[in-house]
């Protein structure tokens, strides 16, 4: 039973977080500032595409240091 | 082009690249093992995607739309964002190219060594579960992009109707020439898929997190090519990171 619950939660987190934990980090991260700075009246579209630009380099230089 | 037409390509790509991968799959347990076992397999996992559609649907449109974009918003973040990585790394040399003849013939190989059991009505229990298995993995991202592109557009009927006409597309080619479908540009349709996600994504996760784009929707329009300058430039460099390698060695 524990085997089987292990491997399905194995599935999802292959599913959703898939090859670098660090993206989905980032993706969680930017969302909750911009959550923060809308509560504050300050404006803040341009907080998730910052974060992209940040994240996709990080995570191409994690990926090519351990080959793909 | 508006967002229903961005809502339409998104999801028609995304399907036909994750169609591809499915029906590689039901071939090569179709033609190694046995067809009915392979084609009772790729039915039964069609007939439980219909179920979660069924069961999903309805709920997820009951989900009050700035909760779903958040939620939806950073599922399609994270998943555009690996979709796009893999792209960027294979467009720039540093991971294999995805190739379903290479695939086709390890599924092939490994579906070639296990002896054959009948179960009830499936006279190869190896094929049906390979063909199950198979269609219903790569079935659930498809339903997952379907459900929430749809949700989050109000439109799950054009969704579905992309996710159709790309299932129905790939199904009748794959039917028609009985062979892996080396000829579908999958590794562009990759890096395309990519940037959709990865674009859609931004706009609603960034929405749902109470921000408010300039110009609304349109803000997808230079979303989406803005993203794809910048993919495309990384690929220069991880390219040009590459030459520098092999020159230096």
């Amino acid at each position: 039973m524990a085997k089987r619950l292990r491997a399905f939660a194995a599935f999802w987190y292959d599913f959703v977080v898939g090859d670098d934990w660090l993206v989905a980090a980032g993706v969680v991260a930017s969302l909750g500032v911009t959550y923060a700075l809308s509560q504050a009246a300050v404006p803040a579209w341009w907080l998730v595409p910052l974060s992209l630009v940040l994240l996709l380099p990080v995570s191409l230089w994690r990926a090519t240091r351990r080959g793909g | 082009m508006g967002a229903t037409g961005a809502l339409f390509i998104a999801v028609f790509l995304a399907c036909v690249v994750e169609a591809v991968e499915a029906t590689t799959i039901v071939l090569a347990a179709g033609t190694t093992r046995d067809w009915r076992s392979a084609t009772i397999g790729m039915a039964g996992a069609l007939a439980v995607l219909a179920i979660v559609v069924a069961a999903l649907g309805p709920a997820v449109s009951e989900v009050p739309l700035r909760g779903l974009r958040l939620f939806v918003g950073a599922l399609l973040l994270v998943f555009g964002l690996q979709w796009l990585r893999k792209a960027i790394l294979r467009a720039s040399g540093h991971k294999a190219l995805h190739d379903e003849d290479k695939i086709f013939a390890q599924q092939v190989a490994a579906a070639a060594a296990e002896p054959r059991r009948s179960a009830g009505l499936v006279p190869d229990w190896y094929g049906f579960t390979l063909s199950f298995k198979g269609v219903l993995l790569e079935g659930l991202e498809v339903v997952f992009i379907v459900l929430t592109f749809g949700a989050n557009q109000h439109d799950i009927g054009l969704a579905t109707v992309a996710a159709a006409c790309a299932v129905a597309l790939v199904a009748v080619a794959g039917v028609a020439i009985r062979s892996p479908l080396r000829r579908v540009p999958e590794n562009t349709m990759k890096f395309v898929v990519g940037i959709m996600l990865t674009a859609f994504g931004t706009f609603w996760g960034a929405e749902g997190a109470g921000a408010h784009w300039p110009g609304s929707d349109a803000s997808l329009l230079v979303l989406v090519p803005g993203i794809a300058v910048f993919a495309l430039a990384m690929v220069a460099v991880l390219r040009g990171n590459q030459v520098a390698a092999v020159e230096r060695s």
